[in-house]
């Protein structure tokens, strides 16, 4: 029988710890959440010899056991909970080789709770550059542990480190600081009221309360004969503590480390003269974006066709080798559109998580936080919003993911709200075949071509409409969440390519496995809607068809499409298309528009597709389409029904409208509630239908 | 009173007493504690935030925060 013991991976952000997790486990790693909230837990099980295993859990980044976010608070509430399943029989703090005084503070903390820690050096590789030594045999005895230089860049140290995991039962588990010192009267009437319970645990307990706002601590203060602080009290004392353990790490330092400092180079001065330059920094950061964006397009073209024409071809497949009938209809036209319309999103997704995750391993991350947040701020969001809502011009639901990286739960969700807002690109095809209708291709000036202005005016809309209900939200939303703006400019860096592999892959199936499952439902609830109707014209659409047409002068293609937009008009959603007419008339569309507009639930640029089967026009050609479009009139006000009026409003419609499920459900999932997507939904709806309302009766 | 905020470019001092509650405690985990040296080594256009060098490690933090925190000038020889 081999033994299987409970290891955690904890350290600061910025220390590679990801990087030594990777190298630790492989890829035999389980991406998941902890329970009720939506931070990511990363763990493995890897063998360390015959017969010991080790379960292996990455906890998010921290500085300290101070938690300030929902990320830190993970990694308290593990240490302090003896009987979680995944409470660690050994801890190994990965700390970097150039901030160990900063990552000794996270050490001496944990190494107080009674725990074996190990403590992991990384980046040892950069040593001799940085000229740095270190006397290990000196550390390990001041810190009364095992020390293990590492580095995950070479892959060195590794197995000297499992094999420190193996033998953690012989680690000390001696604190590094008397916590009692910290206040002698109040720790000794905290021991006296608990005598049973760890001193320092206790302390934690507390501090976190104050911290994270819990009410436990009434549980505790109201023991007999002991004498709570207030608040403002125990903020001090906590100061006092962290003054006391860098007391403690400063004198440890003094004996164990020396740096060289003409070795420390100027690289990081050169570079941040240049990426946070007051107009370089904006002009660069703007060219990268520009560059991402190009690429993003560019590259997702190719996959994004491929994957279309699989699906087709698989369909296809189905169609003609099962036995007819309802099961292979609902497989050929239901379910297998559905998953190619969530794995058609896996592109885009893949390529923007590869460009955002070299920009962060790189360090220049922090640098665009750094220049933007002054602006993000007066809009109730974050320097760090910048990456969702640029991302959101490519589709909003890798965007929406992207917000993770906001540590502030007020400004993380406001930026989630006001994303959809930025103009993706499902928009763009019904923009273009709209401006194309009622906009006149002539020139402003001899120089601008009017259809040109108009898209950007759109693309300009979304973003400035995504930034002011920021503002909006951000008054209106009634949160009141401890975080502070203290974001670390790490030292520019080589991205580590096995790093940027794990995340696009993470992001990837997460995105996936997640909202695919309500896009898959939805997308067949959609069709179930489109393929059936409540009459019996439905069912014999081809009869009545045939017999109203004149056989002899129809090809059978056009047959064809005439029965199945016959189909369309008597389906479940047909008569949803008409029972909405009454409220989409003052906006100046018809019921099948309507149609269109409900459909496009599935994902926006099914627009075009909608119409072209309504209007029977058989292939998506643009300008049979568009031929066909402007052909059709107004049932109520007579005349063409897409004047410059209906247009404006539709694309004033389209730019505003929660309309895409793949959005909500990412939203749902990101959130870990319904209740913003509903807003979404409703909030974005109504005011696009206001919008639009008001600019066709403005203009009609 | 001298506080971060009104340091110059370029500019180092001494961290003196740090008595207000404000102060994340992020902030002294970083290193940001009385007896420290602070350089700013650069402000963000619009003069907001403030890029550090406290005690070996590099952040960058609001002007709010940097408003609560009183240093001592270290005069250039």
């Amino acid at each position: 029988m081999s033994k299987q013991i409970n290891v955690a991976l904890v350290g600061n952000p910025n220390t590679g710890k990801t990087s030594v997790f990777n190298n630790l486990t492989g890829l035999n790693q389980k991406v998941g959440n902890y329970p009720g909230i939506t931070v990511e837990k990363k763990e493995a099980v890897i063998k360390l010899s015959r017969n010991l295993k080790a379960h292996i859990l990455d906890l998010p980044g921290t500085y300290s056991l101070n938690a300030t976010s929902l990320d830190e608070n993970v990694v308290i509430e593990l240490l302090l909970n003896k009987n979680d399943k995944d409470y660690p029989d050994v801890v190994v703090v990965v700390s970097d080789i150039e901030n160990l005084k900063r990552n000794l503070l996270l050490f001496t903390q944990i190494k107080d709770l009674g725990l074996p820690t190990i403590l992991a050096i990384n980046m040892a590789d950069r040593m001799d550059r940085k000229g740095i030594q270190l006397d290990i045999d000196l550390l390990e005895k001041r810190l009364n542990t095992k020390v293990n230089l590492i580095s995950a860049r070479k892959n060195e140290g590794f197995d000297a480190l499992k094999q420190s995991i193996s033998a953690y039962q012989n680690i000390s588990l001696e604190p590094c600081l008397d916590a009692s010192s910290i206040d002698k009267t109040y720790f000794e009437s905290l021991q006296k009221a608990y005598p049973d319970q760890d001193l320092y645990k206790l302390w934690l307990v507390i501090t976190q309360d104050v911290n994270f706002g819990k009410t436990n601590r009434n549980r505790i203060s109201s023991e007999s004969g002991f004498k709570p602080k207030s608040d403002s009290e125990i903020k001090q004392l906590q100061q006092k503590e962290t003054i006391k353990r860098y007391q403690f790490i400063n004198n440890t330092l003094k004996e164990t480390l020396t740096k060289d400092l003409a070795l420390a180079t100027g690289l990081r001065a050169k570079i941040d003269r240049l990426l946070i330059h007051k107009v370089w920094g904006y002009v660069i950061f703007l060219s990268i974006l520009f560059l991402i964006f190009q690429t993003i397009y560019d590259w997702s073209t190719y996959p994004m066709d491929l994957i279309d024409e699989t699906f087709l071809v698989l369909s296809e497949f189905v169609k003609d080798n099962f036995p007819a009938g309802m099961l292979s209809d609902l497989i050929s036209e239901g379910v297998i559109p559905g998953i190619g319309g969530i794995v058609i999103f896996v592109p885009q997704i893949a390529f923007l998580f590869l460009f955002i995750s070299i920009l962060e391993e790189t360090g220049y991350m922090s640098r665009v936080v750094f220049l933007m947040d002054r602006v993000m701020r007066k809009f109730g969001m974050s320097g760090k919003s910048v990456v969702p809502l640029v991302s959101g011009t490519a589709c909003a639901i890798p965007a929406v993911m992207a917000a993770r990286n906001i540590e502030s739960w007020k400004e993380r969700l406001v930026t989630i709200l006001v994303v959809p807002f930025t103009t993706c690109s499902a928009r763009l095809p019904v923009y273009l075949i709209i401006i194309s209708l009622v906009i006149p291709n002539e020139r402003w000036l001899g120089l601008f071509n009017y259809q040109g202005i108009t898209l950007m005016l759109l693309y300009l809309l979304g973003f400035g409409t995504a930034v002011a209900s920021g503002w909006l939200a951000s008054k209106m939303l009634k949160i009141d969440f401890k975080s502070y703006f203290v974001v670390e400019m790490p030292d520019y860096k080589l991205p580590i390519f096995k790093n940027v592999v794990y995340t696009v892959v993470e992001k990837t199936k997460s995105f996936v496995f997640g909202a695919g499952k309500i896009i898959l439902a939805i997308s067949i609830i959609l069709w179930v809607l489109a393929s059936y109707g409540p009459t019996d014209k439905f069912d014999n659409a081809d009869d009545i068809v045939k017999s109203s047409t004149d056989l002899s002068r129809v090809t059978d293609e056009e047959l064809e499409t005439e029965i199945s937009s016959f189909k369309l008009k008597h389906s479940y959603i047909g008569y949803a298309g008409k029972a909405i007419e009454p409220i989409v008339t003052p906006l100046g569309y018809d019921w099948k528009i309507g149609i269109a507009i409900i459909s496009s639930f599935a994902a926006r640029e099914v627009f075009v597709g909608t119409l072209a089967t309504i209007y029977s026009v058989g292939n998506e050609d643009e300008q049979t389409i568009k031929s066909r479009m402007s052909a059709e009139t107004n049932p109520i006000l007579g005349g063409p029904l897409f004047t410059f009026a209906s247009g404006i409003s539709l694309l004033l419609f389209y730019a505003f409208a929660m309309q895409c499920m793949s959005t909500l459900a990412i939203v749902k999932k990101e959130t870990g509630t319904w209740k913003w997507p509903l807003v979404q939904l409703f909030g974005m709806s109504g005011f696009a239908y206001v919008v639009a309302l008001i600019a066709f009766q403005a203009l009609k | 009173m001298t506080t971060i905020a009104s340091l110059k470019k370029g500019q180092r001092a001494i961290i003196g007493e740090m008595n207000s509650e404000e102060i994340p405690l992020k902030l002294l985990e970083m290193g940001c504690l009385p007896g420290n040296e602070v350089e700013l080594i650069q402000v963000a256009p619009f003069k907001d935030p403030l890029y550090l060098n406290i005690n070996d490690t590099f952040l960058s933090i609001r002007k709010d925060t940097a408003r609560l925190i009183n240093v001592e000038l270290i005069e250039d020889e």
